[in-house]
């Protein structure tokens, strides 16, 4: 059945094997939401992206993440370079989520009245100077909550990355499981941990989306 | 003329937090009575039609129902709050028709008549079916039996509402505002079912309204409610003829200028 | 986009496979990769409708049940959307067995996805019955209803027609997640795919056509709830005033 003395002794094991979860999650939100906001802009700034980009965020939305996972790590040896595991598979998360991403921040932008375009134009402001100071800073504190679905997201999936081995809680809950013959209370150890994860995360998101729409007082 | 009246609001009082809707409301309905209720909004006079209905719960208070106790029910000679059983049972004398119709939508006029009569009163669908082409004749609408209620004027909607109450076979149907949704020139043709309903059958009806033409000259009696309590009622002969009460007198020379 | 630009969607792609099917470096790898779509279509549809069956019944379980009923329904939510359908999919494949309970792997594949499905379905289905108008309800007391005929002849149905489109988005995340079944051994798209690519080391090909197909199944899920989103709102002429 349950063994509370195996449970806690493998605690340790898992709890490294957490860190390289945490790592890949969040080197992959940073590539997600920085690759997200890119395709975004380029749609703005460059209108004729707009087309390629939709159909490459289609294609990546409707086929399965650990396709894309297996697609990565091993393309490129066809190529001649060699990825490690980590880097494919946090290379494949970042790309899956840039593509959610960007719809988190195409819907941002679009919220955006017209009328603040109008405005910039008619005050000379550059592209640049635009976006940086009048438009992203309206644009992303709504979406902020969004982002944060898709931060547990990512984290979340962060166990397909065993497939290709990387040695993050689910393949390192496996490898104990293969060798001691008790897969019981490493899996279910994992999933507590993703569950707690979880609860926690989403209570901070309410907690975030709270604080960025208090009404400042007039 | 029987002396229990058919309807009975024994001391009602119904409260929204620190806010009293009605007051030990006392109002007796007799068998076949035709009462007219109006008044300012907020006045507590749907709440009277939703609490009868069972649509809203009681605070204080008994409703009566042909002698039987709707919101509670007798246990060894106490009244107590009564459960659901109790109420479907007493709730089967009541029909409804409602403001905003809430026709249901995914079924035809025909449908929407025979559904309830077919699940709740066991009647058998052909039964069912020619009782409502019955009375959707009555209203003036067999042509539009197999009609959605989305390919309905809100006049034509409401009478099927009114076709779907009856066929229930209430002995007290309750109208709440059912006019004051509608265009004005569709307004007549559910006020003429309405007075039809009247004349023809011996139904208990209390209708919450603001066609005082139609309350003069249909209605036994008008109920002027004001901040939860009947301010005045009577004969409408009376009523709109010798209002006695000040703020009777205000609130019908408010309606009257509004034309 | 519209139904049309689906189905013309649809027919380019199988088109498209279907030409690279005559091409040499696409032709091996095709009956093999269809074989295993197979397995992953069964697999979505018996895990769709456990999903449907599961988000149904929590939903109602949490809207009307009694106390320790909407406490399940909660717990079963909580519990599956809290964790990732790896997750799950590993834990019923290696340790139910250690509570003697043996599933085929295949059982186990449609029973983790259903129920991950269905605990996301169950937001969309209390969402969608929650938002029948009130009146409904009122008109449905005042007919003298029991709840159960209530809910069954006038509510639920209502509910339905609002409940598809999220549903089809779901369906499609099932259709995306039939690919984690070929980390517990069973044959499917993915584990082709994979098994292909290990002996022939041919990326490019195959995973193109994998995709492809990927693309179609999931534009055909489209397309069956956009159909039955259109049959299911007949005469109700939703936003249409007369």
């Amino acid at each position: 059945m349950w063994d509370w003395a195996f449970a806690f002794e493998i605690l340790p094991i898992l709890a490294h094997a957490a860190i390289i979860s945490i790592e890949a999650t969040l080197v992959g939100f940073v590539l997600a939401a920085g690759l997200g906001l890119v395709l975004a802009l380029a749609r703005i700034a460059f209108p004729w992206t707009a087309w390629p980009i939709s159909v490459l965020v289609e294609l990546i939305r409707s086929t399965p993440l650990l396709i894309q996972i297996f697609f990565l790590y091993f393309v490129f040896p066809s190529f001649g370079i060699t990825l490690d595991a980590f880097t494919a598979g946090v290379l494949a998360l970042g790309i899956h989520y840039a593509a959610y991403c960007s719809e988190v921040y195409r819907a941002g932008f679009d919220n955006i009245h017209r009328g603040q375009w109008e405005a910039s134009i008619a005050l000379n402001l550059s592209a640049w100077t635009t976006f940086r100071d009048i438009i992203i800073p309206q644009a992303i504190p709504p979406i902020v909550p969004a982002l944060g679905n898709y931060l547990v997201a990512l984290f979340k999936e962060t166990p397909l990355l065993s497939a290709i081995a990387v040695l993050e809680l689910m393949q390192t809950a496996k490898i104990i499981g293969s060798e001691t013959f008790r897969y019981t209370e490493p899996i279910t150890l994992v999933g507590l941990f993703f569950l707690a994860m979880s609860l926690v995360s989403a209570s901070l998101i309410r907690a975030a989306e709270r604080y960025l729409n208090r009404r400042p007082a007039r | 003329m029987t002396d229990k009246p058919m309807v009975r609001f024994d001391k009602v009082s119904k409260r929204y937090g620190p806010l009293t809707v009605l007051d030990s409301l006392e109002l007796d309905v007799m068998k076949g009575e035709k009462v007219a209720i109006i008044g300012p909004s907020g006045s507590g006079k749907t709440t009277v039609l939703r609490m009868l209905m069972t649509l809203e719960a009681i605070d204080d208070g008994v409703i009566w129902v042909e002698g039987s106790p709707l919101t509670h029910m007798e246990r060894n000679g106490q009244l107590v709050r009564a459960d659901q059983a109790h109420i479907r049972k007493i709730r089967a004398k009541i029909g409804m028709v409602f403001q905003s119709f809430n026709l249901f939508p995914h079924m035809t006029a025909m449908k929407n008549c025979i559904e309830a009569p077919v699940t709740v009163l066991g009647m058998k669908k052909a039964e069912a079916e020619a009782r409502a082409a019955e009375l959707l004749d009555m209203v003036g609408l067999s042509q539009k039996k197999e009609h959605y209620p989305s390919q309905l004027s809100g006049g034509q909607q409401q009478r099927v509402a009114i076709a779907r109450a009856l066929a229930m076979r209430p002995k007290i149907m309750l109208f709440d505002e059912v006019t004051s949704a509608l265009d004005p020139e569709l307004v007549g043709e559910v006020l003429q079912v309405i007075r039809k309903l009247g004349s023809e059958h011996d139904l208990t009806m209390l209708m919450v309204t603001h066609q005082m033409g139609f309350a003069k000259e249909f209605a036994d009696r008008i109920c002027f409610f004001y901040q939860g309590k009947i301010c005045e009622q009577g004969h409408p002969k009376e009523f709109f003829g010798n209002p006695k009460n000040e703020r009777t007198r205000q609130f019908l020379h408010a309606v009257l200028e509004a034309g | 986009m519209g139904i049309r630009t689906l189905i013309v969607m649809l027919v380019a792609s199988v088109v498209i496979i279907a030409i690279l099917a005559t091409q040499e470096t696409y032709r091996i790898f095709v009956p093999g990769l269809l074989e295993g779509a197979l397995l992953t279509a069964k697999i979505t549809v018996l895990g769709a409708l456990l999903a449907v069956a599961m988000g149904v019944l929590a939903a109602l379980g949490k809207l009307y049940g009694p106390a320790p009923v909407r406490w399940l329904a909660n717990i079963y939510i909580e519990i599956f959307r809290g964790t990732s359908a790896l997750v799950q999919l590993f834990w019923l494949f290696f340790v139910l067995p250690q509570f003697g309970i043996n599933l085929e792997a295949f059982t186990v594949a449609v029973l983790a996805l259903g129920l991950n499905i269905g605990a996301y379905g169950a937001e969309c289905a209390r969402g969608a019955i929650t938002s029948v108008a009130r009146g409904q309800w009122e008109a449905a007391t005042a007919l003298n209803m029991t709840r159960f005929q209530m809910l069954r002849r006038i509510i639920l149905p209502q509910a339905f027609i609002a409940m598809i489109p999220p549903w089809g988005n779901l369906f499609i995340e099932l259709l995306k997640s039939t690919a984690l079944v070929s980390l517990i051994t069973l044959s499917d798209l993915a584990f082709k795919a994979q098994q292909m690519n290990q002996t022939t080391m041919k990326t490019i090909p195959i995973f193109t056509l994998v995709l492809l197909i990927y693309l179609a199944m999931s534009l055909v899920i489209t397309i069956a709830m956009r159909y039955l989103e259109q049959r299911a709102s007949r005469g109700l002429a939703r936003g249409r005033t007369v």
